[in-house]
């Protein structure tokens, strides 16, 4: 065991979880939400020149999944340093 | 200089680079030889996964596509790129601190079981073997369009070239020349697409041409966007708006969803993450997998509707009367001499018309939307030359990813793990190469006869991978009771239930394959996604009413939870 004790090794476990849940909502919302289930309401504003919808669909998502997989490393580096558990 | 002479010289630079890099970076362990030695830096791996993902059907087939569907290829662009958000963030960090060499490894050890290892196994190498026939055959499609020899001295060429660097190198090999293929591949890609954008729209980037307006033949701005012009001609030739598509939105959902599913349960993919040599560097290493693969993702589309307004316009004339077939662009006139353009002067006005009506005269193959862009463009030959050069690469990595994942799976999983547990390190990498050598001939003989289910196969791998491997590993990382019963049972029902769906519609009763008779009016492409919702149920229930896990598995699950110690895991 590498934690100091059990609660430790908890709370680092919690806080893992809940910054996985909080991107793979995001990560949901643009593909599914955006991408898929809301695209004919999107598509009714205009982005840079494209149906917002369409845009999500097939560029935006993309650039979120990026800033989300980012956002994840430098989250769950900092979690590891916080809880001594980083190489 | 004529093309041929040229995408000589090119495909053979390459060639020779390729295994240039195998012959220096020769794997001497089966450690090196199955993960590299775990000492890839993290970008490096990147670009390599990105190679490795991004096959034939990527580079040649997705932009044609997505140019003929709209916004129903959509499908395409989020599912293979949003499963790298589960990879990074559920599965990769934590494989990588459990620090062996394979999948089936992990489904092993995990389920303490040999059955749940022998079914990740099957799995392992059926969806390989999928994948690996239709990358031969890409590799004889470029040789016989471009160097005008036939596809099946191609597929020889092609096999001929991956056995010396998959073979002798191993992964440590394939690692170094998938990052000098992603950079043949992605710059093959880009250059077309760049010059296709400025020449349309002014932009230098193809992702913001995409969205902008279209410049006159004077080069000034028309005041027209790119894509309501698409939405004009579509409407105005019998196509379903271009940014509108037609799939149902259930649909739509669930095969963007299996695909992501999929792709984050892919064997090939995941063992990419077993060569990095810490948890920090496995996490951030999807991310610049990402970027790679995001750099020819965001232009897919974008060059997807520069050519769809540039064939359109080259064959319709800008006032939609139709041009005549004498003044037609060259490139028409070239691919019409490969068969996939293909003219029929239905009413005799020597004017070619395009439309999805019975005005109709024209017949393109999708495949060369993206092999026929240097010529759109009015790019020079070398262009020509090393848009083959570019295809070639992305066949030969993945070819050479999926082979590697193959002879692991049988020598080390089968052999070492199964049969005979006593063979010497280097007895083991004998029979990796074996394995590899006959896998090689094996997907050439499929390169050269293909069967003809190759397409209805792919959506089986991926709904395999979505149902049966991406619930065990998740379950295995994020429950610690999950137990051997639940799992396999769980594996077994997703397989069972993805297979048979696929089976009867693809199968056994092709000509049912409609929306009206699909269960929730999900396609066969799409019901892995459901697969995966059944194993998740089965394994859950199953788990309740078995014995618990043993106390060393717990154990297990808790120290691949934190990246301390992934280094001496390593070294086992």
């Amino acid at each position: 065991m590498s934690f100091e004790n059990e609660e430790k090794a908890k709370g680092y476990w919690d806080e893992n979880l809940k910054l996985v849940l909080k991107l793979l909502a995001i990560w949901a919302f643009v593909s599914f939400g955006c991408g898929v289930l809301l695209v004919d309401i999107l598509n009714e504003f205009s982005f840079m020149g494209f149906k917002l919808g369409f845009w999500f669909a097939q560029q935006g998502s993309i650039y979120v999944f990026l800033l989300l997989i980012f956002v994840y490393v430098k989250g769950s580096n900092a979690l590891d340093k916080k809880y001594g558990v980083d190489e | 200089m004529d093309v041929q002479t040229l995408t000589y010289i090119v495909v053979g630079i390459t060639f020779a680079l390729y295994i240039g890099i195998a012959i220096k970076s020769r794997a001497g362990s089966t450690k090196e030889f199955y993960v590299a030695g775990g000492g890839v830096p993290p970008v490096l791996n990147g670009m390599a996964t990105a190679a490795d993902w991004m096959s034939a059907a990527s580079f040649i087939s997705l932009a044609g596509i997505v140019s003929f569907v709209g916004y129903d290829g959509s499908v395409y662009i989020m599912g293979w790129t949003g499963g790298y958000v589960l990879l990074a963030l559920l599965m990769v960090p934590y494989l990588r601190k459990f620090g062996k060499f394979t999948v089936p490894d992990f489904i092993g050890d995990r389920y303490y079981s040999q059955s749940a290892r022998t079914v990740a196994v099957v799995c392992a190498i059926f969806i390989s073997f999928t994948y690996i026939a239709g990358q031969m055959r890409g590799v004889g499609v470029v040789f016989s369009r471009f160097l005008e020899v036939d596809v099946d001295t191609g597929v020889y060429i092609g096999m001929c070239v991956v056995f010396f660097y998959a073979v002798l190198g191993g992964m440590k090999g394939i690692t170094y020349t998938q990052v000098a293929q992603y950079c043949v591949m992605i710059f093959a890609f880009m250059v077309p697409a760049v010059f296709l954008s400025i020449m349309m729209t002014g932009h230098i980037f193809p992702q913001l041409g995409f969205g902008a307006e279209l410049l006159d033949a004077t080069g000034n701005s028309s005041g027209v966007y790119l894509l309501d012009k698409l939405d004009g001609l579509s409407t105005e030739l019998g196509f379903a708006q271009y940014t509108q598509g037609s799939k149902d939105m259930i649909d739509v959902l669930f095969i963007t969803g299996a695909l992501m599913f999929g792709t984050a349960g892919l064997p090939h993919v995941i063992v990419r993450f077993f060569t990095v040599p810490k948890v920090k560097d496995a996490r951030s290493s999807a991310g610049w997998t990402l970027l790679f693969i995001a750099i020819m993702y965001t232009t897919i589309p974008a060059l997807a509707s520069f050519s769809r307004v540039n064939m359109i316009q080259s064959i319709n004339g800008p006032e939609s009367q139709g041009v005549p077939h004498a003044e037609a662009p060259i490139w028409i006139e070239n691919w019409e001499k490969t068969g996939l353009i293909k003219w029929d002067d239905k009413n005799n006005d020597g004017k070619m018309f395009y439309s999805n009506t019975e005005t109709n005269e024209m017949n393109v193959d999708r495949d060369i939307i993206v092999l026929a862009t240097p010529e759109m463009a009015n790019l020079p030959a070398w262009v020509i030359a090393l848009m083959a050069a570019g295809g070639l690469a992305a066949a030969l990595s993945t070819s050479a990813g999926l082979l590697l994942v193959i002879s692991t799976s049988v020598s080390h999983d089968l052999l070492k793990k199964n049969l005979m547990p006593n063979i010497s390190d280097k007895k083991e990498l004998m029979y990796a190469r074996i394995a590899s050598a006959a896998g090689i001939i094996m997907a050439g003989y499929f390169g050269i006869n293909p069967p003809g289910f190759v397409a209805a196969v792919v959506a089986i791998a991926f709904g395999l991978a979505a149902s049966s491997l991406f619930p065990a590993i998740t379950m295995g990382i994020f429950s610690r009771k999950m137990n051997k019963e639940g799992a396999i049972a769980g594996m077994l029902a997703g397989l069972l239930f993805t297979t048979v769906y696929i089976v009867y519609f693809k199968f056994i009763n092709p000509a049912g394959n409609v929306s009206e008779n699909w269960l929730f009016g999900i396609s066969p492409e799409g019901i892995g996604m459901l697969g995966m919702v059944v194993n998740f149920a089965v394994a859950i229930l199953v788990c309740k009413m078995t014995a618990p896990t043993p106390q060393a598995v717990v154990d297990m699950v808790e120290s691949i939870r934190f990246p301390k110690g992934a280094g001496e895991a390593q070294e086992h």
